[in-house]
């Protein structure tokens, strides 16, 4: 039985990471390597300014990805504005604003 | 009978080949660009011949593609280089037209028969009487010779021309480069030879001379005019091909520019013109902090523009996204080439998906009120700049209303340098509902990127203010005054967005100077630095970013102030983590809280 903390942001499921697409993750490791920094703080999702108006969380659309569950994303990732507050806060350094793009760029060449 | 009647001789043709080519190609391209430019823009290009802007863009071209003012401006030893070649080369080819107009009116008309008049005057046997001209000749030989002495030297010794970089040239450049500087000592060679029977002056005259001491028959003759004619055949050749191309398209580029053409969202038209203006000079190589920071030298303004010219522009892409957008290039380019409106144009053209309509973004009203307050998005990440702000509105009681308080729609400039201007325009529509239903006279913002885009893009039927300059209006109205700190030294750090990019230098700078002594800058106002966090780079890593936050920090923290003073707040961020040394405040906090500008006790560095 799983422990309930009563917060998640994503709900229970089960992922084979074995059949997982991986595709959009490689793109993004290869145009924007420093997606590989992530740590999955969220701070880029504290600080969002489209945040306050939608539910857009870059931390969770950054764990999808990297689980594969990228269907339904686009209407997702075109909620940013770009206006690159999450860069400025990331204590990883990671460039969100072209992570953001990229996404947008791996979906046109993955569909 | 056709050798004597058109004093025609084989010699010339690689030269008169080399002729017909670029006047037929350049005619061409002419016309072609022209074709290029939209409708409107023709209509204005026309217009412009007959009004007079074309006064106007002669007198351009004459100081520029000529006399090379501007660069003369950025350093006399370079000035001097490119003005020497161009004016003595230009005076060469003048008065060889005036003296065959004078001595062989019958010969006018073929187009090779100037520029080798002193052989054939010697086949014929005529003697000149111009001794002035002998002289002029010589004079601008020794003119063009020096400069292109200069240009050798620089290729192994940049410094010495005050360059730190030079371009590296790929071979197209090469071959153009070598033929150009072997035309005038070729010149100085073949004239020298047939200066005993045609005439010469102290320089062709003095060679011809010593050469006579050691060589005595004259079947060396021929092949140096041979070798003067290839030369220039070869350059002719190669122009088009090569980075000298910039010679004829610059003088298109300022009659463009005349006339008022602006660059459009395609990249066409005046963009062109301006890609194949480039000289490639390098003076953009060290104005790029990309370049003398991040290391990143093939990201450089002259390396981007050649690669749209020559090669692929899936590279040129990724050149494009790396750039900061700071326009520090632009304001060193000699030739004016709006460089970031052609990367701004070539993110556009990489095509997003379909969008959809960013509906879920809500018009929350605010107001009514005088005036309109926008922090920005940035401010909001250094909020103590809009506390600041909100205790200013209110000491002055100015009816003010905080527009995005609770957190707003972004400007919109962002969106537009990643090249989405569609989305951009959403973001503008949004904002521009709320301002004017708000009913105020003026907006003030806290961020210069803001501050551009609603200066430039909104069209708003209200008066812009930056905070700045908001603050310098309350005190020239004695509304605060606040004091002048005794022995407090501080720099001041000009955002891109304000200084260069929006021409405001003086309101901060007169803020700051009722309050404390302001030192200079090595580099500052035209050139003041880019600190490294904007948003109109896509792909710059955070390390390289870093980088550059270091070097603009060095450079302000030279003259050991008790404070780096800014007017932005995304300049404010980045610059507080590049340096523990020196606190570092925005214009309002300073004026909000003048203790901030006190010296913080550092524990590590005592």
């Amino acid at each position: 039985m799983a422990v309930q903390f009563g917060y998640s942001i994503n709900k229970s499921n089960t992922i084979d990471m074995d059949t997982a697409p991986r595709a959009m993750e490689s793109y993004l490791l290869l145009h924007e390597p420093s997606f590989a920094r992530c740590i999955g703080c969220g701070c880029c999702t504290a600080t969002c300014s489209s945040g306050v108006f939608t539910q857009l969380n870059l931390r969770q659309i950054q764990l999808r990805i990297r689980r594969g569950e990228t269907q339904g994303l686009l209407p997702e990732i075109q909620k940013c504005m770009l206006c690159g507050k999450c860069q400025m806060v990331c204590p990883r350094g990671v460039s969100t604003r072209n992570v953001v793009l990229s996404i947008q760029r791996a979906l046109q060449l993955l569909s | 009978m056709f050798r004597e009647r058109f004093s025609y001789d084989p010699l010339v043709l690689p030269f008169l080949l080399g002729l017909i080519f670029i006047v037929t190609y350049l005619a061409l391209g002419a016309i072609r660009m022209i074709k290029n430019l939209p409708a409107e823009d023709k209509i204005r290009l026309g217009k412009s011949f007959f009004s007079k802007q074309i006064l106007l863009s002669i007198r351009e071209i004459f100081n520029e593609c000529l006399l090379h003012l501007r660069i003369f401006k950025k350093n006399p030893v370079l000035g001097y280089m490119h003005m020497s070649i161009a004016l003595g080369w230009f005076m060469m080819i003048v008065l060889a037209h005036v003296e065959v107009k004078l001595y062989a009116p019958s010969r006018f008309n073929l187009p090779y028969y100037p520029i080798f008049f002193r052989y054939f005057v010697r086949e014929t046997q005529e003697t000149l009487d111009g001794a002035v001209f002998f002289f002029l000749m010589d004079f601008f030989l020794l003119m063009v010779l020096s400069g292109v002495g200069i240009a050798m030297y620089k290729r192994f010794n940049s410094k010495a021309t005050g360059l730190r970089r030079t371009t590296r040239l790929k071979w197209n450049d090469r071959i153009a480069l070598y033929a150009l500087w072997s035309i005038f000592p070729l010149r100085l060679l073949a004239e020298s030879f047939t200066s005993g029977i045609s005439g010469g002056s102290f320089l062709t005259r003095g060679f011809g001379m010593v050469f006579e001491t050691f060589v005595s028959n004259d079947l060396h003759v021929r092949p140096t005019w041979w070798a003067y004619s290839l030369a220039l055949g070869t350059f002719f050749f190669t122009l088009p091909f090569s980075r000298f191309m910039h010679i004829p398209t610059e003088m298109l580029l300022i009659l463009f520019r005349n006339a008022g053409i602006k660059h459009r969202t395609t990249g066409t038209g005046i963009a062109q013109t301006e890609i194949y203006s480039c000289s490639r000079c390098g003076i953009c190589i060290d104005a790029c902090q990309m370049v003398s920071a991040a290391r990143l030298e093939n990201k450089a303004t002259v390396y981007f523009i050649r690669e749209l010219r020559e090669g692929g522009r899936h590279n040129a892409w990724d050149m494009a996204s790396a750039c900061l957008m700071c326009r520090r290039c632009v304001e060193a380019c000699p030739v004016k080439i709006e460089s970031t409106l052609i990367r701004s144009a070539l993110r556009q053209d990489w095509k997003m998906l379909r969008r959809e309509p960013l509906s879920f973004l809500p018009v929350n009203h605010t107001g009514p009120a005088r005036v309109i307050y926008f922090a920005g998005c940035m401010s909001h990440l250094t909020p103590g700049i809009e506390q600041s702000m909100v205790r200013i509105f209110e000491k002055t009681g100015t009816d003010f209303t905080f527009m995005d308080r609770e957190g707003g729609i972004c400007c919109g400039r962002p969106m537009m340098l990643a090249g989405e201007t569609r989305a951009a325009r959403e973001l503008i529509d949004r904002n521009k509902k709320i301002i004017l239903h708000s009913g105020a006279d003026t907006l003030v913002t806290s961020c210069p990127i803001c501050y551009r885009v609603f200066a430039e893009e909104y069209q708003l039927p209200l008066k812009v203010q930056h905070h700045s300059q908001f603050i310098l209006q309350m005190m020239e109205q004695g509304k605060i005054s606040p004091e002048f700190r005794e022995g407090t030294r501080v720099v001041y750090h000009d955002p891109c967005e304000l200084g260069r990019n929006s021409g405001i230098y003086e309101e901060p700078r007169k803020v700051i100077a009722a309050m404390a002594r302001i030192e200079p800058v090595a580099e500052e106002r035209e050139m003041g630095l880019c600190c490294g966090g904007h948003v109109g780079s896509i792909s710059l890593t955070h390390h390289q970013r870093r980088r550059i936050a270091v070097q603009a920090c060095n450079i302000l923290l030279a003259p050991s102030p008790d404070a780096i003073v800014t007017a932005c707040p995304l300049c404010k961020k980045t610059l507080m983590d590049a340096t523990a040394e020196v606190p570092v405040v925005d214009i309002a906090q300073m004026v909000d809280n003048p203790e901030l500008l006190r010296k913080h006790p550092n524990p590590v560095l005592q």
